[in-house]
């Protein structure tokens, strides 16, 4: 029998994600690729491999999966409830997935997106160079029941390993730099832009996330007739009702509206998984700090893997200790790892 | 535009990792031209640190690692390769192509037909005439994939995008704002006004040949009939045929 994951049950914002399709903005593709790059990250240092693997993201709400034969899985991103044939699982580890058990992931319980990876990553056809659904492009479909998605072969994945996610699931001060018609917007809205607290709108997908705030929106003079120009992810549109609309990793390549801010990439994650009513706020940086913040998370990503650890057993999310042992592997000898 | 007042070519940085070359501010042939031809030339110099190159309408965007090369060093780059020419007499891409797309304009396939022609100061039935009797140029490519920003329409077309989004057109939708016509390749909402409708598919991910159109080719949109649309898209034909220009 291949090596697969059976859905059995799948939310409706389920898919596949890696890294996404860089290079293609000349013809009108976006990158895309998962919303959190990070949780990518995080579920690759878990399984000892690299952050091109691609991974489920359960946009809200999860589903049930089941492995045809043993595989090592790695639950990252905003943390959703999780249950192998009943017993409770910690998020942000890794778990051994045994042959015919079931594997349920239901809401989330912060932030918007999990990622269920797997040991040897999603073996599924590459369209353009990725094997990421790009569903505003019409690449890829949602995941739904019936699927049965080819998994590679394993690799170094083991499972009861466990590192601490980056914070990121409920919003905060967002880093930005100035963006192409910074300049357009009078100097009070900037400055009303910058003392504004925000809150995540309801409306918010892989493409952007809309924000909103009590009182008067946020224009610039003439925006309206500003040039269609390039779109990077984590720009900041002012659509015709003055509110932010910030661009993620599904954006369109080019837009019209204008755009008073960029979210430096660092930060981008934190606007991906704010979820509904997070509050979040922006400061402007200068482009020195703006380098300095994105060396850090370049060396945080590349540190993760030291950051890995033994999974120490948590009674609270299991059901039965003895069970939990043998489904995860934990052994003492795990502790004797290098952390 | 005095928030933006600059001589051109400028460059200027959008976020942390990108720089954009524009030759003006406002949608011309030449700057278009331009903005295609030094995009040409970046790709041949292959400097070290870029990642990627694309041209929207009157401009070149560079993507590249800030950490790799400071940003003083490519802009330096840039303005070099800027000094070498007179980028404003570049010629337009070889081996483009003219394409006749049909169209069916206004009623249920084009709902804002009549709210479009108003602001333009026109009749629908003249509106029909204006857009239908266009040759407009691909002036770039964007938005979503494969779909093409064509221009320039008469002075009269230069109407603002609606402050609302209209919540979804259709794929093969038919928009027009600022002197621009787009067809969607996907169906997604828009601030742009619905005139018309195509059975036009611009990117098709598993073909061959994804893109239907690239920038520099150029397009007209005939009219047709309702009737005529619905026989020629039940057939499963978008009516679409195209010649090779001079």
């Amino acid at each position: 029998m291949t090596r697969a994951l059976i859905v059995h049950e799948a939310g409706p914002g389920v898919t596949l994600q890696d890294m996404g399709h860089p290079g293609l903005l000349a013809f009108g593709l976006s990158r895309g690729g998962a919303a959190d790059r990070l949780a990518l990250a995080e579920g690759a240092a878990l399984l000892g491999q690299p952050d091109s693997c691609a991974a489920l993201e359960l946009a809200g709400f999860g589903g049930v999966f089941e492995a045809t034969e043993d595989i090592v899985v790695a639950l990252t991103g905003a943390p959703m409830q999780a249950r192998m044939d009943g017993a409770g699982l910690a998020w942000n580890a890794t778990h051994l997935l045994p042959r015919g058990a079931r594997l349920a992931i239901g809401g989330v319980r912060d932030g918007v997106y999990g990622y269920l990876h797997v040991a040897g990553g999603f073996d599924t056809a590459l369209i353009l160079g990725a094997r990421s659904a790009h569903l505003t492009a019409g690449i890829g479909a949602p995941v739904a029941a019936g699927d049965r998605l080819p998994v590679g072969p394993a690799g170094a994945g083991r499972a009861g390993l466990t590192l601490a996610p980056v914070p990121r699931f409920s919003g905060g001060e967002l880093r930005v730099v100035d963006s192409l018609q910074t300049a357009r917007f009078p100097a009070e809205v900037l400055a009303r832009f910058g003392a504004t607290t925000f809150t995540r709108d309801t409306r918010a997908n892989r493409m952007g996330v809309r924000l909103t705030a009590p009182g008067e929106g946020f224009h610039a003079p003439g925006g309206l007739q500003v040039l269609s120009e390039v779109i990077v992810p984590g720009d900041i549109q002012m659509t015709g009702d003055g509110f932010p609309y910030v661009l993620i990793a599904e954006c369109q390549t080019t837009g019209g509206y204008p755009r008073i801010a960029t979210v430096i990439p660092a930060d981008l994650p934190k606007v991906a998984q704010a979820g509904p009513g997070a509050r979040v706020t922006f400061r402007f940086v200068t482009t020195d700090e703006a380098l300095a913040a994105e060396a850090r998370h370049r060396a945080e990503i590349a540190g993760l893997g030291a950051r890995v650890k033994p999974l120490v057993r948590d009674p609270a999310q299991v059901n039965n200790l003895s069970e939990y042992q043998l489904i995860s592997g934990v052994t003492s000898g795990a502790a004797e790892e290098p952390t | 535009m005095s928030a933006t007042d600059t001589s051109f070519p400028a460059i200027r940085r959008i976020g942390l990792d990108g720089l954009i070359v524009s030759f003006g501010a406002g949608l011309s042939e030449q700057a278009n031209r331009a903005a295609l031809a030094f995009r040409a030339a970046i790709d041949r110099e292959a400097w070290e640190g870029v990642e990627e190159t694309s041209t929207s309408l009157v401009s070149v965007f560079l993507r590249f690692d800030p950490l790799g090369v400071p940003h003083a060093a490519m802009t330096a780059r840039l303005q070099a390769l800027l000094a070498s020419r007179d980028w404003m007499q570049a010629d337009l891409p070889r081996g483009r192509r003219l394409f006749f797309v049909p169209t069916v304009y206004g009623g249920a396939h084009g709902p804002q037909l009549e709210e479009a022609a108003a602001r333009a100061g026109l009749t629908p039935g003249a509106a029909i005439a204006s857009l239908s009797g266009a040759r407009v140029r691909v002036q770039t490519i964007g938005f979503a994939p494969g779909q093409p920003y064509l221009g320039v329409l008469p002075d009269c077309w230069d109407i603002p995008r609606q402050q609302d989004l209209t919540p979804r057109v259709p794929v093969g939708a038919l928009v027009v704002a600022i002197r621009q016509l787009v067809l969607f390749s996907v169906s997604t909402p828009t601030g742009w006004r619905h005139v018309g409708q195509t059975a036009a598919r611009l990117f098709r991910p598993e073909a061959e040949e994804p893109f239907l159109l690239r920038p520099g080719d150029e397009v007209e949109f005939p009219t047709i009939s309702p009737e005529k649309y619905e026989r020629m898209t039940a057939a499963g034909q978008d009516g679409i045929r195209h010649e090779a220009l001079p």
